[in-house]
């Protein structure tokens, strides 16, 4: 009897993990492979060689690059923690008012619209923008924020801390609390309780987000494209691949180069948390004890608060100046305001708007239901290989989305969907698609860490009394993991609400873009600037009331299920 | 409950064949065209012709040109697009390379066949020029008068000491207009020549844009104060509101934007209405629209709606260089290549090396010195120096490094460009090193 339930339960496991795996073949392995094979063949002969990759570490270029990038990453984890670890601390540690709206800005400097949002940095912390020229006209004096490996440090601290705030808040409120009570009991108190207690037990929270910020900083271009720094590995990829007529494989060697070292820092965080157990049995208590702050903490806490905020903000506030300003060049403020641009926008931007939700919202909702899968398989079974699904999931941040895209036209243009008969590649939902490939990564940290803290006794209690591998996954494991699951549908939403550069190569019909291709054809032009910034602010304002809402939702999950455990508790009593 | 099922795949195979006989392409009634252009210079045209031909709904796909030749590429298999519209001929040349061009002969009479020196259509019929475009100097009008700098005239002037960290321009590899640039100065003043006044105009650069509208919209915000840009980004700017202005130096290229039907295109009477109207007089007059602002190919026009510009069919934009169309083609990477090695990677240290030089040539200038003036040559040499002579970036054999395949078996290719792309680098760095220490050596010297 019991061993018939382990068979089936492996068989179902199985048949999960193979669908995963199938998805994750057809609509990212392949299609990437048959890009990067360049990387594999003889420029002149078309032979198969590794040739290309002895050049990669030949050249000093490349070599200088790939340490730039290493350095920006680890920096940008610093800098990232010390401001995330405050925000994350203070709204689940406190009785706060306004938690909630806090976790919301907080998420709200991963939403930068491509081009704009550039655009807005440098007309505040440009050579000359508006803090340099203030500073100037002051002191006589200017600060290069945005200039060099420095500046590319602090822009992407600013840009993804969020990803640690998100984790690693999900983390700390899922601890239990009789490991706090146990602590004081023992008589710690303070920063010591944090050092020693708290903080170790949200590890797999902050690892997530730290290895999430690490991954993406490493491979990302946006950043030092915006800064104009050339010399770090995603640019030169990305600098080789896109320039017309140039053969070169070195773009796509780079690129197998920033998959694979990708990979490699995965599995080494892997084995940093591996062995340890996070995992706490009780979960009725609703996480970490919270406290009312003394007046003066009060404003001590806020202040600290403020200030991160208007630090990490201070590009969207540069978004909302640049959408309501008319012209604003070299000046500390716009010439005059306006809500012209807003009127452009309103009569063209609704169609842009419906696919950004739909299509960022599908999207996000396939990474958590594809992410909870992989988690479990990897956590919760034994299969043979399991461990690849993780890092084939992880490994698309590591593509780069003109890759995807190309990948997609390649593979799917001859390939008509039965019952539209239009080309999958050209059908809207292989934007969907694409999203949500390149969103995987960030839904399955989130999904794995909110895995690690459910303890398995769990699971084996509801399997005692009863219950099948599937009804305990949905009835016990889910509900456990929901602020997790929570958290990454948040990241994989926001961040591809805004996704360009896999869109503009799938987009086949100007009613199929999202808001993203919207401000790219509006930043093209010198008029178009104010309209695209419009653009910008709504879709920050659209993916923060999204954010809002969700973590409405799971507060109130919460609340009830805490409602729900204290009326056992006496009901017991 | 089987009654069902089969109703239900009946319904579903009934659909299914509904949707595969509806006939796809049984009438004309749209325009599918792949296009770089803003939505301002788009939508005039899409509208008038709209208007023109009632009945017709034209698409304008908007891709960057290197995402729409991809697009082109990957999708020809089973084309539905029918026109390819960008300015950067290369583009074009790469299409045609790989046979996803229609050849086209246009009805419309009474276009020249050359613009200044650059043959304004195709030599093959694939590709016709619609409007021609300048490449000149632009400024912000805040900024210069902030940090008291005057106003450039000629290309030479980049490179003065004034305007070091002032300039900023995008890369040929990034944009084929400003490829055309920097092939231009290079055919105008010789291959050496060219060379050191770009590595010089390069080491006052604030930044290397990744894409040419980086330019424009970097002297709009006053990130930097001097931009070298293709002519309708500075009028188009102006014309919005910056405290910008554009002007054309004597030497400079004409480039003309172009126009193709893709091959196999789904509505090639269509494409070919579409090319004739953009073509006609009433097409060409809509280029003048403040927020297009290019230049048409119809000489008439010049002597009436468009009086105000500049006409390059009567040398008004002196486009003194003779430009050899094959010399460009045959060394286009290399250009590319050799551009991104030498200033594009290596910026910082061009304008370590670049600064120490302002320095002594200033220092040398106050207080005289023989030695020191040597010294200071030597240092301008060395960051001038190019890795390949002229003919060596001619010879097709070298080239070929470059190109994705060869064209004949017997071709025979020795390298491969990343090792040769190091073998620049080092001596780049090397040289500009060098030429620091150099100067700074001179500057001590005029102490």
């Amino acid at each position: 009897m019991m061993l018939a339930a382990q068979g089936r339960m492996q068989w179902g496991a199985a048949a999960t993990g193979l669908s995963v795996l199938l998805v994750l073949l057809v609509f990212f392995v392949v299609p990437v492979a048959k890009v990067f094979y360049v990387a594999f063949l003889d420029a002149q002969t078309g032979e198969l060689t590794l040739v290309n990759f002895l050049d990669f570490f030949r050249t000093s270029l490349f070599r200088e690059s790939f340490f730039n990038s290493l350095y920006v990453a680890l920096m940008s984890v610093v800098v990232a923690t010390i401001i995330a670890v405050p925000l994350a601390y203070f709204t689940t540690r406190f009785n706060f008012t306004g938690a909630a709206l806090i976790h919301t800005l907080g998420v709200i400097p991963l939403i930068m619209p491509p081009f704009v949002g550039a655009v807005a940095m440098q007309m505040l912390f440009g050579a000359n923008g508006s803090i340099n020229l203030l500073l100037d006209e002051w002191f006589g004096f200017t600060i290069p924020f945005m200039e060099g490996l420095n500046g590319v440090i602090l822009v992407e601290s600013i840009h993804y801390f969020p990803f640690i705030l998100i984790n690693l808040s999900a983390s700390l409120s899922n601890i239990d609390r009789a490991m706090e009570e146990a602590a004081q009991n023992l008589g710690a108190h303070g920063f010591r309780l944090f050092r020693r207690v708290v903080f170790p037990l949200a590890m797999p929270g902050f690892a997530a987000g730290a290895a999430l910020v690490f991954l993406k900083v490493f491979d990302d271009l946006g950043t030092p494209l915006l800064l104009n720094v050339n010399n770090m590995l995603a640019p030169q990829a990305y600098l080789r691949i896109s320039s017309i007529g140039i053969a070169d494989p070195m773009g796509y060697v780079i690129s197998v180069i920033l998959v694979v070292f990708s990979l490699f820092s995965l599995w080494v965080s892997f084995l940093a948390t591996r062995g340890r157990d996070y995992a706490s049995v009780q979960k009725g208590g609703g996480g970490l004890m919270k406290r009312d702050l003394r007046t003066w903490e009060k404003v001590g806490a806020w202040a600290v608060i403020v200030l991160i905020l208007i630090v990490v903000l201070s590009p969207h506030i540069g978004l909302l100046l640049l959408s309501f300003g008319t012209i604003w060049s070299f000046s500390v403020l716009p010439d005059a305001f306006t809500v012209k641009h807003y009127q452009e926008v309103f009569t063209t931007a609704w169609p842009y708007i419906a696919n950004t939700l739909l299509y960022a919202g599908l999207a996000a909702l396939l990474d958590v239901i594809l992410a909870t899968a992989i988690a479990y398989v990897v956590w919760r079974t034994n299969l043979p290989g399991r461990q690849v699904l993780d890092y084939l999931g992880t490994a698309a941040v590591a593509v780069p989305g003109v890759v995807l895209g190309i990948g997609y036209l390649r593979m799917f243009h001859d390939f008509n969907v039965p019952l539209v008969n239009e080309p999958l590649a050209s059908w809207w939902v292989i934007i969907v698609v694409a999203l949500m490939i390149r969103r995987l990564p960030y839904a399955l940290r989130a999904c794995t860490a909110a895995l690690q803290q459910v303890s398995v006794a769990l699971e084996e209690a509801a399997q005692n009394l009863g219950a099948g591998r599937f009804s305990t996954v949905r009835r016990i494991v889910v509900p456990l993991m929901a602020g997790g699951i929570a958290a990454g549908f948040v990241t994989a939403f926001a961040t591809a609400a805004v996704e360009l550069s896999a869109v503009l190569i799938l987009v086949s019909k100007e009613s199929d873009a999202p808001l993203a291709y919207g401000i790219y054809v509006y930043m093209q032009t010198a008029a178009g600037r104010g309209p695209g910034a419009a653009l910008g602010v709504l879709a920050v304002i659209i993916v923060g009331v999204a954010t809002y809402l969700s973590h409405r939702f799971v507060e109130r999950t919460r609340a009830e299920r805490e409602a729900a455990g204290r009326q056992a508790a006496t009901g017991a009593a | 409950m089987q009654a069902k099922l089969l109703r239900a795949v009946g319904l579903a195979a009934v659909l299914g064949l509904v949707m595969l006989a509806t006939p796809a392409r049984a009438m004309e009634d749209k325009l599918v065209v792949v296009t770089s252009f803003p939505k301002d210079l788009t939508n005039v045209f899409k509208e008038a012709f709209e208007k023109k031909y009632p009945g017709v709904k034209v698409e304008m796909l908007k891709k960057k040109t290197t995402a729409g030749v991809k697009y082109i590429q990957e999708t020809a298999s089973n084309n539905t697009s029918d026109i390819f519209w960008a300015s950067a001929p290369d583009a074009f040349e790469v299409l045609k390379g790989d046979g996803l061009l229609a050849k086209y002969d246009v009805k419309q009479q009474g276009i020249p066949a050359k613009i200044g020196a650059f043959p304004l259509n195709d030599p093959d019929g694939y590709y016709k020029g619609f409007a021609a475009s300048g490449y000149g100097i632009m400024w912000n009008t805040r900024y210069l008068k902030a940090k008291k700098l005057p106003v450039p005239q000629e290309w030479e002037e980049l490179a003065r000491p004034v305007y070091f960290g002032h300039v900023g321009m995008s890369a040929p590899s990034r944009s084929g207009t400003t490829h055309l640039t920097v092939e231009t100065v290079l055919q105008g003043l010789g291959w050496e020549k060219g060379w050191a006044l770009w590595k010089a105009i390069g080491g006052n650069l604030k930044t290397v844009t990744e894409r040419s509208f980086g330019v424009p919209s970097g002297v709009n915000s006053g990130d930097f104060g001097i931009g070298i840009v293709i002519d309708f980004f500075g009028f188009s700017s102006k014309a919005t509101g910056y405290p910008v202005d554009f002007r054309y130096p004597s030497t400079t290229a004409l480039v003309p934007a172009n126009i193709a039907i893709v091959k196999n295109a789904p509505h090639p009477k269509n494409a070919a209405a579409f090319i004739e109207f953009l073509l006609s007089p009433e097409g060409q007059e809509l280029l003048l629209d403040p927020k297009i602002q290019r230049l048409p190919v119809r000489p008439e026009l010049y002597e009436s709606k468009a009086k105000h510009l500049p006409n390059p069919f009567k040398g008004e934009i002196a486009a003194k260089v003779a430009f050899d169309v094959k010399k460009s083609k045959a060394r286009y990477n290399v250009v590319n290549s050799l551009f991104d090695v030498m200033i594009t990677y290596r910026l910082n240290d061009l304008k370590a090396a670049t600064k120490a030089i302002h320095d002594a040539a200033a220092a040398l200038k106050a207080k005289p010195n023989a030695e020191g003036e040597k010294l200071l040559a030597e240092a301008r040499a060395l960051v001038a120096a190019v890795p390949i002579d002229e003919a060596r970036s001619l010879d097709p054999a070298f080239a070929g490094v470059f190109k994705k395949k060869r064209k004949k078996a017997t071709d025979k290719i020795t390298g491969r460009q990343a090792e040769i792309e190091q073998q620049w680098d080092e001596m780049v760095r090397a040289n500009y090193a060098k030429a620091k220490e150099l100067a700074e050596k001179a500057a001590a010297m005029a102490r």
